[in-house]
């Protein structure tokens, strides 16, 4: 239950956050992807069903907010936390360069289809384009605030665990 | 917990494979109903009204308390010599100003006689603050802190300053969407207030970065439209009122086909650093 608010309160904050703060402090008028980094991060260290959910939830958040199309968002976010859930087996979750990895890997991901369908299916080809002025300076911007933020939702986790722990144990 | 219930909750268990299906199943149903009716915007809307825009509002005031905070101090040192730059202006100003004023008396004389009173000074308009930015890249919509409450609905114009900035497209209690006429696939029904040739004015992600609009499908057969002409919002335009200030032409030229031309135009409002917009209440009146 713990789990459940603070996840669902970490998403919260982060949406307003990138629609607000950091919409106001755009580099270039490129926006990082919060989003993304708690999707990908909740994914591989909890799983993938979680990822599912969270992914849910943040991209509905996002089509809610801002979309035209309600549930594209949904299922592009939802793809990219399955994804990752599949990678916590093999994720030793303390060192971070995986970790960055994957959530750059998923913002790449997520822009590429998010182009496929919006874009490209109304005509517009200059893939080169988008991929370097859109993509890849909003996946450098979103890998350097996820050194931050990762560390940050892997430490809540793991003092989210050890209470869950303690709660067991206090009552058997 | 009995072991009972515990049992019954393991049997239970679904696999994220068929979770993972059944999640995509209702997203692609959201979106076909959503794309074909609108039934989730209206309770969603009053959801996100209630619960969110409160924390926007106060998170964009803190935000661009911050932002004009480290503007001032970076920008002293220009600000300084621009001081200097206006002064003179003021003074070259102030001497155009008078003769000016002198035109605009003769100018309101001859519009009392043609009553030619339909000027956008009149439409009813009201402020409201940009408290939200699209989450993403690749739209530029956003949200503002005026919803139906104030009067607003789905279609109003937005203006900042004397410049179109787009249009109104889902409103809830006391916040509203709204779209700009530079977000990409956005179409404008416009027309060169010159010579009264209609255009289509449409917005493309690619060309928003460089300041510029495209525009396409001029007629303009007597070649009478130069480089520089005002291009405002079409009397034709079904969501527009006419004679709003889109831009100006930044270049032309002639299409392949030797009937129409295009080229970009450079957009009087200033979409980078909007903050406040006025809305106009009244609608385009609609025959149906």
């Amino acid at each position: 239950m713990k789990k459940f608010f603070s996840g669902a309160a970490l998403i919260f904050v982060c949406f307003l956050l990138q629609s607000t703060v950091f919409a106001q402090f755009n580099i270039g008028g490129i926006v990082p992807n919060l989003l993304i980094i708690v999707t990908a991060s909740l994914g591989f260290l909890c799983g993938k069903k979680t990822g599912i959910i969270v992914g849910f939830s943040c991209g509905i958040l996002m089509d809610l907010f801002l979309g035209s199309v309600y549930g594209m968002n949904g299922l592009l976010y939802m793809y990219v936390g399955y994804c990752n859930g599949l990678f916590k087996k093999i994720l030793y979750p303390k060192d971070i360069k995986l970790p960055l990895v994957l959530i750059a890997g998923s913002d790449i991901g997520y822009g590429v289809f998010f182009y496929f369908f919006r874009f490209l299916l109304r005509g517009k080809f200059d893939f080169p384009y988008y991929f370097t002025q859109i993509i890849i300076p909003e996946t450098v911007y979103t890998t350097i605030l996820a050194c931050l933020i990762y560390p940050l939702i892997h430490s809540i986790k793991i003092r989210l665990d050890e209470k869950e722990k303690k709660g067991e144990q206090s009552s058997v | 917990m009995s072991p009972i219930l515990k049992r019954k909750k393991e049997k239970f268990r679904l696999p994220s494979k068929y979770l993972l299906f059944i999640m995509t199943v209702v997203c692609i149903v959201i979106m076909i109903v959503s794309f074909t009716t609108n039934i989730f915007s209206i309770p969603l809307n009053y959801i996100s009204s209630y619960l969110i825009v409160p924390f926007e509002n106060g998170l964009t005031s803190v935000g661009t308390y911050c932002l004009n905070k480290t503007e001032e101090f970076g920008k002293l040192q220009d600000v300084l010599a621009e001081n200097e730059k206006l002064k003179e202006e003021i003074d070259r100003l102030t001497t155009e100003n008078t003769s000016l004023q002198q035109e605009k008396y003769e100018l309101t004389k001859l519009r009392e006689l043609y009553a030619l009173d339909a000027e956008y000074d009149e439409y009813d308009k009201i402020g409201a603050r940009i408290i939200a930015r699209d989450a993403g890249n690749w739209y530029s919509n956003f949200v503002i802190d005026k919803g139906s409450n104030d009067g607003i609905q789905v279609n109003c114009n937005v203006i900042a300053g004397s410049g179109l900035v787009g249009r109104v497209i889902e409103v809830g209690p006391n916040h509203a969407k709204v779209t700009s006429i530079i977000s990409d696939g956005i179409n404008t029904s416009a027309m060169i207030l010159a010579t009264g040739d209609n255009l289509i004015v449409t917005g493309n992600l690619s060309t928003m970065k460089e300041g510029v609009v495209e525009y396409s499908q001029l007629v303009d057969s007597s070649n009478k439209v130069t480089v520089g002409d005002k291009v405002v919002t079409s009397n034709i335009s079904d969501q527009y009122l006419p004679g709003i200030l889109i831009g100006y032409i930044n270049t032309l030229s002639t299409d392949s086909n030797n009937l129409t031309k295009s080229g970009y135009l450079t957009p009087v409002v200033d979409f980078e650093h909007l903050n406040e917009v006025l809305v106009i209440k009244q609608l385009k009146q609609q025959v149906n």
